[in-house]
């Protein structure tokens, strides 16, 4: 039946569909990030395919396809229960080479699947990814003040993050009991120490095991 | 002291109407795992709530980047403490649809059986920890019990009781013990009267059924926009299973029913989730009737299967296999699949992305409870404060793969 999702995804949007296969089993389309919402909302809607349960949404991160402006991937797994058939959508957005991404924006899919919301929150958090038009884009499984999107393949697994300070009594507004026990230092006799290396390509940084064969 | 007839502005006598924030969690006492909930209160009634998660996150999805293929399977434990076999059985069948790997008969029976004995466990744990968030601790411990005799067979078998690290890429780590299906079926009897008696218990408990019936009410048609599966899914009136709609392993060939609720309130998800219960003992029943007493329980996938530790010993060749395995890692084809099992809290899927190498390019979890627990700022909302405790209970979240 899926296989009949993808033929009709690609009758009615002919050049937004930019590429299919089914490895696995698994019927994948890579689309066209423009009409992401446009195809999401024709999938939900239409009575044959009647895509109502979201699976997932998540990133992956290419720094090899960021000159092409496409460097996250964007997957997002569907199925309809009533139907049982699955699909896998993916578009490509945003170039920039090391930590800071350039036009990595996409319509948030939130209005169509509630169950979107937390999803794209995570691959915000994960992946710097801005939905356009999510009710409440903040970071997730991470804390405000984390410095950068740690699924990035040029995030450094083994970054430090910086402290953050404890407030004072005029940020706070209120007197506040509790004081920062200990300096910088964080009491200890020697300081935090970044274990990272200089190593040229992060690629190998980031995978010790990536060895050529012996 | 101050005269009691002084005489006040009128207003000063009322109860202030501001709204109330509160801070509840991330330790509160009465929630198992750090979950914060900001709440703005009028009086008792929530009117906003902010549900914010994180305080477990370790990082899965980059530390399974650093590794092998196969050292994925402690962290893969560490998602759901609760039932870590559906964890790992689950990573193992998604990398074995990447390779194309079909794991012999009896394995497949074998990853059924641990499965759905972990499933017990979970459902235990879960039902369990929500009657003594009420106030119940007896049946508490007549849950904690049984799970323990579950745990005693999951030691039996894996030598662990909590993580086992049980699975490999193409098989077990070593095949069943001569006393398993003694054990299994010694055991199941006794936990099931256990089970039985901490409901009766629970169920006649006005107190109990009071903060659960009509509470935490989601509609089926909601809870599917939510992305919601597994019992809290089913409680909701639908019938969607996992090893029923897609069957893996050998689910096609057992018999068992998919309980389903009506409202979809506390006290459904409460029920579905005995009721599994005592599906799964009959699967296992069943698995252990079927299930051959001996015969291979690894693939043969020299690519990815270490080799017997008598030829490692040997033979040269099986030394380099076992070296090169360590070392790089097994080799899995490029490629990218996604591969859904049902989990202790719903649909546990696994979206690998291989560029070919010993490494995994990316490994992503779709953690069950992480929609579900999406989906409370919605169950709470315009209700009272007392009633976060038994949904959230209901709800059953794992720290551990709701933060990855």
């Amino acid at each position: 039946m899926s296989k009949a999702a993808l033929e009709k995804l690609q009758a009615k949007f002919g050049d937004a569909v930019l590429e299919t296969h089914s490895d696995c089993g698994d019927d994948t389309a890579l689309v066209k990030a423009e009409s992401w919402k446009e195809i999401c909302e024709y999938l939900r809607k239409d009575p044959q395919l009647d895509f109502d349960y979201l699976v997932d949404l998540c990133g992956v991160d290419y720094p090899e396809r960021a000159a092409q402006k496409q460097r996250i991937e964007i997957v997002l797994h569907l199925c309809s229960i009533s139907k049982r058939h699955r699909l896998r959508l993916k578009a490509r957005v945003g170039s920039g080479e090391e930590e800071e991404l350039e036009g990595a924006e996409i319509d948030s899919v939130t209005s169509i699947w509630a169950g979107a919301n937390w999803f794209e929150r995570e691959t915000y958090d994960m992946f710097g990814v801005t939905f356009r038009g999510h009710p409440d884009m903040r970071r997730i499984l991470l804390y405000p003040e984390f410095v950068g999107h740690p699924l990035l393949k040029t995030y450094p697994a083994q970054r430090a993050q910086p402290l953050i300070e404890y407030r004072t009594e005029e940020e706070a507004g209120v007197p506040l009991e509790k004081q920062a026990p200990f300096g910088d230092d964080e009491g200890m006799s020697f300081p935090r120490e970044d274990y990272d290396r200089d190593v040229e390509d992060p690629r190998t940084k980031l995978n010790p095991h990536k060895t050529e064969a012996i | 002291m101050e005269p009691l007839d002084l005489e006040l502005e009128e207003g000063e006598l009322e109860l202030p109407s501001e709204p109330m924030h509160l801070n509840m969690g991330p330790a509160h006492p009465a929630m198992h795992g750090t979950v914060r909930c900001v709440l703005e209160l009028s009086g008792e009634t929530i009117m906003k709530a902010d549900v914010q998660i994180g305080y477990l996150h370790r990082g899965f999805e980059k530390m399974c980047e650093r590794g092998t293929w196969a050292q994925v399977f402690p962290y893969a434990d560490r998602l759901n403490y609760v039932s870590p076999m559906l964890n790992n059985v689950g990573y193992a069948l998604a990398v074995e649809k990447l390779c194309g790997i079909e794991v012999p008969e009896r394995c497949q029976w074998y990853r059924m059986a641990l499965g759905e004995l972990a499933r017990i466990s979970d459902h235990l744990t879960c039902t369990g920890a929500m009657a003594m968030e009420l106030g119940a601790f007896t049946p508490f411990l007549w849950f904690v019990k049984a799970r323990d005799m579950i745990w005693d067979i999951l030691e039996e078998e894996t030598g662990a009781r909590l993580t086992h690290s049980f699975g490999r890429i193409g098989g077990m780590a070593a095949p069943p013990t001569d006393a398993f299906k003694e054990l299994c079926k010694g055991s199941l009897e006794r936990v099931v009267t256990l089970m039985e008696e901490g409901e009766s218990m629970l169920l006649k408990n006005r107190i109990f059924l009071d903060r659960l019936e009509g509470i935490g009410q989601i509609s089926g048609e909601e809870a599917v926009a939510l992305s919601w599966t597994g019992p809290c899914l089913r409680a909701s009136g639908v019938p969607y299973d996992v090893r029923r709609a897609y069957p893996y392993l050998k689910y096609d060939e057992v018999e068992f029913d998919v309980p389903v609720g009506t409202n979809g309130d506390n006290l459904d998800r409460f029920l579905v989730r005995l009721q599994e219960i005592r599906q799964s003992r009959r699967i296992i029943e069943q698995v252990i009737e079927k299930m051959a007493d001996d015969g291979p329980i690894n693939a043969y996938a020299p690519g990815v299967m270490l080799p017997e530790k008598h030829d490692v010993y040997t033979t040269i060749e099986a030394t380099i296999q076992h070296f090169k395995l360590v070392m790089e890692g097994a080799k899995v084809p490029k490629g990218e699949v996604y591969s859904y099992t049902e989990g202790g809290n719903g649909e546990l899927g696994f979206y690998l992305v291989s560029d070919g190498s010993g490494t995994p390019y990316r490994v992503r979890i779709r953690p069950p409870c992480y929609p579900i627990v999406g989906g409370l700022q919605k169950l709470i909302t315009g209700r009272m404060l007392s009633d976060i405790i038994p949904t959230f209970g209901s709800l059953n979240m794992i720290g551990g793969e709701c933060d990855h």
